[in-house]
């Protein structure tokens, strides 16, 4: 059997499985596509609930803004790049596309961000973490809306600091998000009089962590730092359970959705500190969200489908308040409302394009503590917009340092 | 403590342990994929489609029928065995007369949509399986803890290589099955009924992933993409080791387990790669692999 054969066979395959759902949009509408990750590793987080979230923002709305019908365009970005950008592309040339909600992955977030400032399109980043999204990768078109590498190091490292915890080891990601999380985080702990031991840096999506486990607990650190994602955010919090390193270190969430927590258990997940931008149990407005939204995906909803469900409201609350979909009008609209539903209280776009919001410090409960399905999480602290996402660095030349 | 290049013996030993059982999985997996290319010469890409149907089987057993670790160690090599036999009478024995590659395409075509189907059903987050309270243990190696299911692994990992290992190269069945391989018409003369025999080697071979899927559905989540990332390893330790040899899949499969392990200790960045480094360097210098028969 030849090999090179082979390996071309199995390249024109995976480039053959590329889809697409697009609809040829008409003129008369508004146009909003979604490009996410469907089929891989994040698209529990997002994917097809995000979908179904944006449409309940639209049937909410009531399916018109300005006389217009407001038509959603969908497809898989696969976590990669290159078909992000283009398929973004194709959409503002050929369906007359107005505005795009990004899913997860940052690498993918960045590229598209690139065609938003060619093409004059605001794009709406949801699942993504690179805080670069807002700095040295900013455009007039971006919006980073639910959370970011520095909001979550702000939250879970200064709480864990603060309880104590002060020598860190990190498992990072090897890719740009496990690596500006780290970072991110190893200033909050220095800040805050602690110390970085070490990091290991695992390849994404390894089968097997207990060897880098065994690193982290041989550094002799307190804490235990999970900067990855995904399924690695699960499964190396499984195997550091079962190897008891985490009987001597305590492990630190830099990324979790209440989707993984689900997948693991309380069990292994009690205690865990993490820092989400929304949970569906914080009170009345938010309950009503997860309520409507289970009823139709029978899960609770991540943060992030709930902010791509703020989002697109928002977006189409600008439209309607400044009357027209030219996106120089409508980025200034955006940046000059507050936000204000099940999402955010007071929340508001800041120049660079960071929505700012609270943020929300969690501790996973134990099995005895949670009462019901879904009953995972307990408020540690609520940080302000300012404190969570920081003063405006002066890397956006969008926005100088004050 | 003592060191060896600078890095501790408790270390060393302690990789080295993890290693193995790693290697144990890419021993079971490659042992698979071996006895179905060495016997029928099919490239069987759905191998870690099986695994992941065999990871499922135990979880949805679990969930729905209350089968537990130890039955499920059985059923669901049963089961997804079965399955591999109607895929081979479907599909696959219409193609042995034509190129190895037509057999690879369609067996990547049945992994996709396995795969798809069940990311359509179950999610992508996965889903726990709990490890079984006989081996929920940690023994102490006195250079680490070793959680008692981990070394369950080893132990039954091994035990089923040998076996299958024995089953092909020292008994009658295994003389017949090697015979089908080399002629085929003048076994079918003697009275043997080939197809059949081919079928249950395909079952045969797909019940192994399943087994490995099984050992493996409580150390990591269970989930549609988990055999995705394996096979392609697999497949690599399978090259090494010559397409086709038993004794070679089963040795790489440890060796490489251990070498991935070091690797992770010197530099982590290339765990990942440092199989295929390996298998660029084999194939250079052995075509057929370490084991294999030119």
């Amino acid at each position: 059997m030849n090999f090179r054969t082979l390996g071309a066979a199995v390249l024109t395959i995976s480039m053959a499985v590329v889809a697409s759902r697009a609809a040829l949009a008409a003129g008369d509408e508004v146009v909003i596509g979604v490009l996410d990750d469907m089929s891989g590793v994040y698209a529990d987080v997002q994917g097809a609930g995000g979908i179904e979230a944006i449409n309940m923002a639209i049937h909410d709305f009531g399916g018109t803004v300005l006389g217009k019908k407001i038509t959603l365009l969908t497809a898989d970005h696969q976590n990669k790049p290159d078909i992000g950008a283009s398929k973004f592309r194709e959409w503002a040339d050929q369906n007359g596309l107005n505005m795009l909600l990004g899913g997860s992955n940052s690498g993918v977030s960045i590229a598209m961000s690139k065609v938003a400032a060619v093409k004059h399109v605001p794009f709406i980043a949801i699942g993504a973490a690179g805080a670069s999204l807002t700095n040295e990768d900013c455009t007039a078109y971006t919006v980073h809306y639910v959370y970011d590498t520095t909001a979550l190091a702000n939250g879970t490292a200064t709480a864990i600091v603060n309880a104590g915890g002060k020598s860190w080891f990190y498992l990072t990601a090897d890719y740009a998000f496990g690596t500006q999380l780290q970072n991110a985080a190893s200033k909050v702990v220095e800040a805050h009089g602690g110390k970085n031991v070490g990091a290991v840096r695992v390849p994404l999506g390894a089968a097997d962590f207990s060897s880098f486990l065994l690193q982290a607990q041989g550094s002799g650190a307190q804490v235990l730092g999970l900067a990855n994602a995904g399924t690695d955010f699960p499964n190396s919090l499984k195997a550091a359970n079962e190897f008891g390193v985490t009987k001597t270190m305590k492990p630190a969430a830099l990324l979790a959705f209440i989707t993984d927590i689900n997948s693991l258990g309380l069990n292994v997940a009690q205690g865990l500190y993490l820092t989400t931008g929304w949970y569906w149990d914080l009170n009345a407005d938010t309950r009503a969200f997860g309520k409507r939204f289970f009823a139709k995906i029978n899960r609770e909803p991540t943060m992030d489908q709930a902010g791509v469900y703020s989002a697109t409201l928002t977006y189409l609350k600008a439209v309607k308040a400044a009357g027209t979909t030219d996106p120089d009008k409508v980025m200034a609209e955006l940046k000059k409302t507050k936000i204000n539903d099940m999402f955010a209280k007071g929340g508001y776009i800041r120049a660079d394009g960071a929505m700012i919001h609270d943020m929300y410090v969690m501790q996973v409960k134990s099995p005895q503590e949670s009462k019901y399905p879904w009953d995972y999480y307990k408020l540690v602290k609520t940080m302000s917009g300012e404190e969570a996402f920081g003063p405006i660095t002066g890397l956006c030349p969008l926005a100088p340092k004050k | 403590m003592s060191e060896i290049f600078g890095i501790p013996v408790a270390v060393i030993l302690g990789q080295l342990t993890l290693g193995l059982v790693n290697g144990s999985f890419y021993a079971l997996l490659s042992l698979g994929l071996a006895v179905i290319f060495g016997l029928m010469g099919v490239v069987n890409f759905a191998h870690g489609a099986f695994y992941t149907l065999g990871a499922f089987a135990a979880l949805l057993g679990l969930q729905y029928f209350g089968i537990n670790y130890w039955a499920a160690l059985l059923l669901a090599p049963l089961a997804v065995g079965l399955v591999g036999i109607i895929v081979e009478r479907l599909f696959l024995r219409h193609l042995y007369q034509l190129d190895p590659l037509y057999g690879l395409l369609l067996t990547f075509g049945l992994a996709l949509i396995v795969e798809g189907s069940l990311h359509q059903v179950f999610g992508a987050t996965g889903q726990s399986y709990p490890v079984p309270d006989s081996l929920s243990g940690v023994l102490n190696l006195h250079f680490m803890f070793l959680p008692l299911y981990r070394a369950w692994v080893i132990v039954a990992s091994v035990v089923v290589c040998l076996g299958t290992w024995f089953v092909i190269e020292r008994t009658s069945l295994g003389a017949t099955l090697r015979a089908a391989t080399e002629n085929a018409p003048l076994l079918q003369a003697f009275g043997v009924n080939v197809p059949i025999l081919k079928a249950a080697t395909y079952g045969g071979g797909v019940a192994l992933a399943a087994l490995a899927g099984v050992l493996a559905s409580p150390v990591v989540l269970v989930n549609s993409h988990m055999g995705a990332s394996l096979v392609i390893v697999v497949f690599a330790v399978v090259v090494i080791g010559g397409m086709g040899s038993i004794l070679g899949a089963i040795v790489t499969g440890l060796a490489l387990g251990v070498i991935e392990g070091f690797t992770k200790v010197i530099y982590p960045e290339a765990s990942n790669i440092v199989v295929f480094i390996i298998m660029a360097l084999v194939l250079m210098i052995r075509p057929a692999g370490l084991f294999g028969r030119e």
